[in-house]
C-alpha cells in the first residue's frame, strides 16, 4: 500500500503554508470552519473530505480568491489577506472545472497565460512547454475539442509554466481514466522531488495514499491529519473482514450487523465484508454471536483509509450534520 | 511589482478578446448585422412625415367648387383618394375599419353658401389615433382649400378672395429644409446602434468569463482589474469605430445626410461615448450572474435611451422628470452632439456642454464599475 510513497521531505523544511483558524461563511452557513494547517516545502499535501465539505473553499482561501471572514496566516511567507497579489505570483492554481479558454487553441492558451504572468521569453516557454506536454503537433487545436485527460494535462502545463513554488490542485483527476490519473500523479511526485509544494484535494483513496501527509475535512471542520498510517491509527478504528461461502450470507450478514451497538461500519467489498468500530471490546461482543458460523470466516485485517473515511464522515454528520 | 500597470498584461487581454471575438460567429455577424438591419428598419421605415394616407370623399354637393376641391386633393402628396362614400354610415365605416385616414365631406349646400359667403363647412374627418400620421396632412389641406378656390373666385365672385394676411410669416426651416426625417434619425442611429451593442457586447464578454468558469482563472492570475477592464474595453472601442463608419458612410451615401461639420471632431467625440457605453455593460457585467440576465439589464438600459434621448420622440416635447432621465443617458447628449456636426456644422464650443456631459456619466460609471470588479469570487 505504501510503496508509492517517495522520499518524504525533511521535517524540519520550512512551511510553506502556515494558517489558523481559517472560517469562511455563505450566508448561514460556515462552510470552512476554524482551519488550521501548516504545510511543508516539498510536502504532497491531500486534501479529503466529501463533497461540500470545504476543500475548495480552503484553497481559494489559500490563493486569495476567497477573503476569510477569520483567521489569518502565511502562503509562501505571505499575509493571505493583505498580500494575495504577491501569492498569486508565486501560486500555480488549478480549478476543479477546466478553467482555461475553450474557444482560444492550445498555444493560444498558453501564450495568454506566458505573458499574464509576464514571463521573460513566453515565446520559449510556450515552446517548451508544448514539446513537454507532446502536443506541438496539435497546438492550433482548440483547448474545448481536448479529451478530458488532455484538458487537465494542458491546465497542469499552464499552471505550472510561471514555476510557482506552491502548486493548488482542486480534484485535478476527476473524470479522468486510470492511466491518465498515473501518469498525472507520477508528474506530480516528480515535480515535489524538484521542491515544488503541492497541495491537492481528491476523492480517490489511491491517490490519498501517494500523498506525503492527508488532512480529512468535513462540514468545514478539520477531523484528522498527518501521514496515512497515522490517520488511520489516530482513528483508532478496528475492522475485521468476514468473508463467506455465498454472497446471500453475506448480504444477510450485513444486515443483521447494522445498527447493533459497538458495529460503527458495515460495508461490502464484493464478496467480503468489513466490519468496524471504534472499541475494540464492543465491537467484539457484538460480533461474536456470529463468528462461530461456519459458513463464515473472521479475520482482524488493518482498517483501511476508506474505512477510516467513511467512519468519520458517518460520525460527523451525527455530530454536526 | 504586481500591483502596476502592465503594457504587456493589457496587450494580453487585448489579443485574447480579439482571437474570442472571432471565434465567436454569432456575435461577428451581429456586429454588423445590426447596424445594417436598424439602419435599413430605422432610416427607410420610419416616417414622422406620411404621405399618400388613403381618403375617402363624401360629395354632396357637384359643384365646380367641390370638383376643385377633389382635384386639388387628388394632386396633393398627402391625400390618395381611394373610396367615394354615398352615406354618412358609409363613410363612418370607412374610417373606423381603417381602410382610410380621413374622409372628406362635401355638403350638399357647399357651392350656394359660399357663393352667398355664408362661410359654408366643410368636414374633415382624421383618424388621430396616430396623431403624428395625420398632423402634417390636416395642416395641409387648409392651405390647399384656399388655394385650389383661389382660382374659382373670378368675375363677380371675385370679392370672395381671402384678404391677404396683415403681415407677411417667413418661416425658415433650418438644417433639414425638406423635414426629412431621415435627416433626424440617421445621424442618431449611430448613437443608437452603439448604445445597443456595446453595452450587450462587453456585459456578455465579461459574464461569459464568470459562467464558462475562466473568471476563476483570471482571478488567481496575476492581472490588475483596471487592465482586465482595459482589456475589455479596448478592443470593442475599434468595433464601435467601425459600426460608426458603416452607418456614416450609409447616411452619406444612401440617405444623403449632410457631413457639414468636421469629422474629425466627431470622431473625437465618438472615443467617449463608445468608452461610456462600454463602462455601463462592464458595470452591468458586475452585478449579473450570467449572460442572461446581462441581456435583460442591457434591454432595461436600451429602453429609456432610445425612447428618452429624443431619438425618436421630441426632447422637448417630454416632462421635466423625463427630461432629467434624459439628461442622464449618453445618447441623448450623443444625440444632439452628432446632430449638431451633422446637420448644423457644429464646432467644439457649440457642443462642449454635451461633451463635457458624457465625460461626467463616462468617470462616474468607470469609478462605479471599477469599485464593483470583484477580484475575489465572495
Amino acid at each position: 500500500m505504501s510503496q508509492t510513497h517517495r522520499a518524504e521531505p525533511a521535517e524540519d523544511a520550512p512551511l510553506v503554508i502556515d494558517v489558523h483558524g481559517l472560517t469562511k461563511s455563505f450566508g448561514a452557513t460556515t462552510v470552512v470552519d476554524g482551519i488550521d494547517m501548516q504545510v511543508r516545502e516539498g510536502e504532497i499535501y491531500g486534501f479529503l473530505g466529501p463533497n461540500g465539505s470545504g476543500k475548495t473553499t480552503t484553497i481559494r482561501m489559500l490563493c486569495g480568491l476567497l477573503t476569510p471572514d477569520a483567521g489569518e496566516g502565511t502562503c509562501l511567507g505571505h499575509d493571505i489577506i493583505s498580500e494575495s497579489n504577491l501569492i498569486k505570483l508565486k501560486v500555480g492554481y488549478m480549478t476543479q472545472r477546466f478553467s482555461l479558454y475553450e474557444d482560444l487553441s492550445i498555444r493560444e492558451n498558453l501564450a495568454f497565460v506566458a505573458s499574464i504572468y509576464g514571463l521573460k521569453k513566453p515565446r520559449q516557454a510556450v515552446r517548451e512547454t508544448l514539446e513537454k506536454l507532446g502536443l506541438e503537433t496539435r497546438a492550433n487545436q482548440l483547448a474545448g475539442a481536448l479529451s478530458g485527460g488532455w484538458k487537465q494535462r494542458l491546465a497542469l502545463a499552464a499552471a505550472i509554466m510561471h514555476e510557482p513554488k506552491l502548486l493548488l490542485l482542486d480534484e485535478p483527476t476527476a473524470g479522468v481514466d486510470p492511466k491518465a490519473r498515473r501518469e498525472f500523479w507520477d508528474e506530480i511526485h516528480q515535480l515535489a522531488d524538484n521542491g515544488l509544494t503541492v497541495l491537492v484535494s481528491t476523492h480517490y483513496m489511491d491517490e490519498a495514499e501517494r500523498c506525503h501527509k492527508i488532512c480529512y475535512l468535513a462540514y468545514g471542520k478539520l477531523l484528522a491529519r498527518g501521514t496515512v498510517n497515522e490517520v488511520i491509527r489516530q482513528s483508532g478504528l478496528v475492522t475485521w473482514l468476514v468473508s463467506g461461502n455465498s454472497q446471500r450470507r453475506i448480504n444477510r450478514l450485513a444486515r443483521d450487523l447494522a445498527g447493533r451497538s459497538g458495529v460503527a461500519m458495515v460495508a461490502p467489498f464484493g464478496a467480503t465484508l468489513h466490519v468496524s468500530g471504534a472499541n475494540d471490546n464492543a465491537l467484539q461482543n457484538a460480533i461474536s454471536p456470529f463468528r462461530s458460523d461456519a459458513d463464515l470466516a473472521w479475520r482482524k485485517v488493518e482498517s483501511t483509509l476508506e474505512d477510516v473515511f467513511i467512519h468519520m464522515m458517518q460520525s460527523a454528520s451525527d455530530n454536526f450534520g | 511589482m504586481a500591483s502596476r500597470f502592465s503594457l504587456s498584461r493589457l496587450g494580453a487581454m487585448i489579443r485574447k478578446e480579439f482571437i474570442q471575438m472571432r471565434r465567436d460567429r454569432l456575435t461577428f455577424a451581429m456586429m454588423l448585422g445590426i447596424p445594417v438591419m436598424q439602419l435599413v428598419l430605422f432610416g427607410y421605415a420610419i416616417n414622422s412625415d406620411p404621405k399618400h394616407l388613403p381618403t375617402a370623399i363624401f360629395v354632396q354637393d357637384h359643384s365646380v367648387f367641390s370638383r376643385s376641391i377633389v382635384k386639388g386633393m387628388e394632386n396633393s402628396d398627402y391625400f390618395d383618394i381611394v373610396a367615394r362614400a354615398e352615406t354618412v354610415e358609409e363613410a363612418n365605416e370607412l374610417i373606423s375599419t381603417g381602410k382610410v385616414q380621413f374622409v372628406l365631406q362635401i355638403p350638399p349646400d357647399f357651392s350656394r353658401e359660399l357663393q352667398r359667403g355664408a362661410q359654408p363647412k366643410l368636414l374633415l374627418d382624421a383618424d388621430a389615433t396616430d396623431p403624428a400620421a395625420t398632423g402634417n396632412a390636416v395642416a395641409g389641406i387648409r392651405i390647399l382649400a384656399e388655394q385650389v378656390l383661389n382660382r374659382d373666385f373670378e368675375g363677380p365672385l371675385a370679392t370672395l378672395k381671402p384678404q391677404p394676411d396683415p403681415l407677411n410669416l417667413i418661416v425658415h426651416r433650418r438644417y433639414n429644409a425638406e423635414g426629412r426625417t431621415e435627416l433626424n434619425i440617421v445621424p442618431g442611429l449611430i448613437g443608437v446602434i452603439l448604445t445597443m451593442t456595446m453595452i450587450i457586447f462587453t456585459a456578455l464578454a465579461m459574464t461569459r468569463e464568470t459562467e464558462r468558469g475562466t473568471m476563476e482563472n483570471l482571478l488567481t492570475m496575476p492581472v490588475r482589474p483596471f487592465e482586465v477592464m482595459m482589456g475589455k474595453i479596448l478592443p470593442y472601442i475599434i468595433v464601435g469605430y467601425i459600426q460608426a463608419a458603416v452607418v456614416l458612410a450609409a447616411a452619406y451615401w444612401l440617405f444623403e445626410v449632410p457631413v457639414t461639420g468636421s469629422l474629425g471632431l466627431l470622431a473625437f467625440v465618438l472615443f467617449f461615448f463608445v468608452a461610456a457605453n462600454l463602462a455601463v455593460g462592464f458595470t452591468f457585467s458586475t452585478l449579473a450572474r450570467n449572460q442572461l440576465q446581462a441581456v435583460q439589464m442591457t434591454i432595461f438600459f436600451f429602453l429609456p435611451s432610445i425612447l428618452l434621448s429624443g431619438f425618436m420622440f421630441p426632447f422637448r416635447g417630454m416632462p421635466i422628470w423625463a427630461q432629467w432621465i434624459g439628461e442622464v443617458l449618453p445618447l441623448t447628449h450623443f444625440l444632439r452632439i452628432v446632430r449638431g456636426i451633422l446637420l448644423k456644422g457644429n464646432g467644439m464650443a457649440e457642443i462642449a456642454p454635451d461633451l463635457l456631459a458624457l465625460l461626467a456619466f463616462l468617470t462616474a460609471v468607470s469609478i462605479v464599475s471599477l469599485n464593483r470588479y470583484r477580484q475575489t469570487l465572495d
